[in-house]
C-alpha cells in the first residue's frame, strides 16, 4: 500500500472537502462525463472485437437483404422509379435499415450487462450516470460506420453508383450514422426496461419491422394505401432514407436533410433522459 | 462542534447506520437496522441467505435507496451525497462483476478510468494488484478464460483500484477454494493494517471470527446480535457432536441418558441428536460408552465446529434462513 492513498484517511469524516484530490485528475464535469462515456465505449468495442461473431452476423443480415431486394424485388419496383435504377434507390434504404436493425444490438447489449454484476458495480462507481448508455450508443455508432462502409463496397459490386459527388455521399453516410445513433437511444430504453437479452430481442422486433418495412427504405411509398402512406411518408426511416437518397443521387437537399436531422434530435432529446432515468432506478 | 472538540473525541465511525429500513413491495428486507463501524476495522455482517445483508450493502454503496432511516459513509449521507460516497468506497459483489471479454488488466484499467484515477497511476496500480492477487500470468487473457476463483480475485482487485478508504465485500469468499480464501483473508488483514475500513458479509461464522473485530448478526432484516466474535462464540457450545440414532424413539432415550453432562440439554430433531460441547470432541468417547452400555449405539456420528445455524438456534431458537417465498 502506498503513500498518497493514505492522505485522506487522516482527515477522517470531517476532513478536507475532496479526499480523492491527490489521486485523481480534476477535469470539468462535462469533460469527465465524456471521458466516462468513452471509457465504457472502449470497453464495449473491445468486446465487439473479442466476440467477432456478433459483428459477422449483424453484417450478414444486411448483406442478405441487399442481394434479396436487388434481385428478387428489383424487377417489380424498377418501373415505379421513373428512370432511377433500383440498386441506386435501394442502397440508401439498406443503409438506413442496417442502422435500425443494428440498434437492436444496443438493447441486447445493455440487457446483457444488466444480468451481470457489472451494472451493479458501475452504479457504485463515481462515474457519470449517463456513461453506461453513452458508452453503449457510441460503440454502436462506431460499429455502424464499419457496417455502412462494408455495405457501400457490396453496393458498388452490384452496380450502385454515386451520382452527386463524394462529399455529398459522405454527408449521406453521416446522416445514416446520426440516425443509427438516435435509434440506439430508443433501444437503449427498451434494453433497460426489459432487462434480459432474449426479451430485448423479442421486444425490439415489433418496433423495428413496421418502421423499416412501412417506409420508403425499399419501395416508393406512393404504391401503399392512403392510410399507410400518411405514416410511411413522415416516419423517421423514410425521412432519413429520402434525405440520404438526395445526397447520393442528387436533387434539392436542404429540406429533406433538415427533416431527418430534426427526427434524430427529437429522438435523442426524448429517449436519452428516459434511458438515464431508467439506469438510475435499475435494480 | 469545534475543531478541538472533534480531536478530543474518539474517532468518528467510518460507517453509521441508523434505523435503516428497506421494503420491496410487501416484503421487508431490512427493518430498523442500527450499527456503527469503527475506522480501520473489519466489521462482519453475518446472516443466512435472504437475511438482508446484500440489501444493506447495496444501500451503503448507493445502488439502492433506503425506505427509511439513515446511512453514512465517512460522515456523508448515502442519499444526500451519493456522488461523494461513491468516491470513497470500493465494492466487490456476490457475483464476480468483471467484463468477461476484457483481459484482467483491461478490467482494472476500466475501473481506474471510471474512478478517475490518473492514467499513469492506474497502470502501476493494475500491475501491482494483478501481482498481489496472483493474476500476473493471466493478466492479458480475457477474463472469460478464468476459473471462478480467478474471477472472484479479479473482482476484489477491481474494487481496490482507486484505493478506497472504505471497502464493501459481499460474501467475498463464497465459492473460493480454501487456498484462495486464506489468501483473501490475508489481504484483508493487510488492508486493514493500512487503515482501510472493511465491511464484509458472510454466511460463515468462522470467517467473521477470523477477520472481524465486531459482528452484527441479522436475520429476516433485523439485528439479532451485535457483539465481538469471541463473545458470540462463547455464548454457544463450541463444538457440536451429532448422532443419528436411527429412530426418534432411540434418540429420545439417548437424550434422557445424556442429559446433564453438557452445557446445554441435548437437542433432538427426529432421529438426530445434537450435543454442544465446550471441550471439543473429548466427551465423544464417554458418550459412545454410555450409549453402547444401554444398547443405543448410534448409526452415524459427526463432530463439527459450530455453524451459523447453531448461532441462530442459540439466538432465536429457530433455524435461520428464508421463510418460503421471500425475496433476497
Amino acid at each position: 500500500m502506498t503513500e498518497t492513498a493514505r492522505l485522506h484517511r487522516d482527515g477522517g469524516p470531517t476532513g478536507s472537502a475532496d479526499p480523492r484530490e491527490p489521486l485523481t485528475g480534476s477535469a470539468p464535469r462535462l469533460v469527465r462525463t465524456a471521458q466516462d462515456g468513452l471509457a465504457v465505449a472502449w470497453r464495449n468495442l473491445i468486446g465487439l472485437r473479442r466476440v467477432p461473431r456478433l459483428l459477422v452476423f449483424s453484417t450478414i443480415q444486411p448483406l442478405v437483404f441487399v442481394l434479396m431486394f436487388r434481385y428478387v424485388f428489383g424487377g417489380v419496383v424498377s418501373p415505379a422509379l421513373h428512370g432511377v435504377s433500383y440498386v441506386d434507390f435501394l442502397i440508401p434504404g439498406i443503409f438506413v435499415q442496417t442502422a435500425v436493425f443494428g440498434a437492436m444490438n444496443t438493447a441486447i447489449g445493455l440487457a446483457t450487462d444488466m444480468q451481470t454484476g457489472l451494472m451493479e458495480r458501475f452504479r457504485s462507481l463515481p462515474m457519470a450516470r449517463s456513461a453506461v448508455l453513452v458508452g453503449r450508443t457510441t460503440a454502436d455508432l462506431v460499429r455502424n460506420v464499419f457496417v455502412v462502409a462494408l455495405m457501400t463496397g457490396v453496393g458498388f459490386a452490384i452496380g450502385f453508383r454515386i451520382h452527386a459527388g463524394i462529399l455529398s455521399f459522405l454527408g449521406g453516410v453521416l446522416l445514416v450514422v446520426a440516425f443509427g445513433f438516435a435509434m440506439s437511444w430508443i433501444f437503449a430504453v427498451v434494453g433497460m426496461a426489459v432487462g434480459d437479452p432474449e426479451t430485448a430481442q423479442a421486444a425490439a422486433f415489433p418496433v423495428l419491422a413496421p418502421l423499416v418495412f412501412a417506409s420508403a427504405a425499399f419501395v416508393p411509398v406512393n404504391t401503399m394505401p392512403g392510410w399507410l402512406q400518411a405514416f410511411a411518408e413522415h416516419q423517421p426511416v423514410s425521412r432519413t432514407a429520402d434525405a440520404v437518397r438526395v445526397l447520393v443521387l442528387g436533387g434539392p437537399v436542404v429540406s429533406d436533410v433538415w427533416q431527418a436531422l430534426a427526427w434524430d434530435a427529437g429522438i435523442v432529446a426524448v429517449f436519452a433522459p428516459l434511458g438515464v432515468r431508467l439506469y438510475r432506478r435499475a435494480v | 462542534m469545534t475543531q478541538a472538540q472533534a480531536q478530543a473525541q474518539p474517532q468518528a465511525p467510518a460507517i453509521t447506520v441508523h434505523g435503516l429500513s428497506k421494503r420491496f413491495g410487501s416484503v421487508t428486507a431490512l427493518e430498523s437496522v442500527d450499527f456503527e463501524v469503527q475506522p480501520g476495522t473489519v466489521f462482519g455482517l453475518l446472516g443466512p441467505n435472504g437475511a438482508g445483508k446484500s440489501t444493506a450493502i447495496r444501500i451503503l454503496t448507493t445502488i439502492l435507496p433506503p425506505s427509511g432511516g439513515r446511512a453514512e459513509v465517512l460522515g456523508h449521507d448515502v442519499v444526500q451525497k451519493p456522488a461523494t460516497v461513491r468516491g470513497l468506497i470500493g465494492l466487490a459483489g456476490q457475483y464476480a462483476a468483471v467484463d468477461k471479454n476484457l483481459t484482467g488488466r483491461e478490467n482494472l484499467r476500466l475501473i481506474g478510468r471510471l474512478t478517475h484515477v490518473r492514467r499513469s497511476r492506474v497502470r502501476r496500480r493494475a500491475a501491482d494488484l494483478l501481482e498481489r492477487f496472483e493474476l500476473t500470468g493471466a493478466a492479458d487473457r480475457p477474463a472469460r478464460t478464468y476459473s471462478g476463483g480467478m474471477r472472484r480475485r479479479l473482482d476484489v482487485a477491481a474494487a481496490l483500484v482507486p484505493d478506497p478508504p472504505v471497502l464493501f465485500l459481499d460474501e467475498p469468499t463464497t465459492g473460493l477454494d480454501p487456498q484462495s480464501r486464506n489468501a483473501l483473508w490475508h489481504l484483508i488483514r493487510e488492508l486493514v493494517a493500512d487503515g482501510t475500513t472493511v465491511l464484509l458479509t458472510t454466511q460463515y461464522l468462522e470467517e467473521a471470527d477470523q477477520l472481524a473485530s465486531r459482528v452484527v448478526v441479522i436475520d429476516h432484516g433485523q439485528v439479532i446480535a451485535d457483539d465481538t466474535p469471541a463473545l458470540l462464540k462463547s455464548r454457544m457450545g463450541s463444538t457440536v457432536i451429532e448422532l443419528d440414532m436411527v429412530s426418534a424413539d432411540r434418540a429420545a432415550r439417548a437424550a434422557g441418558l445424556l442429559h446433564g453432562g453438557f452445557s446445554e440439554p441435548p437437542r433432538v430433531d427426529g432421529s438426530r441428536l445434537g450435543l454442544a460441547s465446550r471441550e471439543g470432541s473429548r466427551p465423544l468417547l464417554e458418550v459412545l460408552r454410555v450409549l453402547e452400555s444401554h444398547d443405543l449405539a448410534p448409526g452415524t456420528v459427526a463432530v463439527r465446529e459450530p455453524s451459523l445455524d447453531d448461532v441462530f438456534l442459540q439466538l432465536t431458537g429457530l433455524p435461520g434462513g428464508d421463510p418460503p417465498g421471500s425475496t433476497p
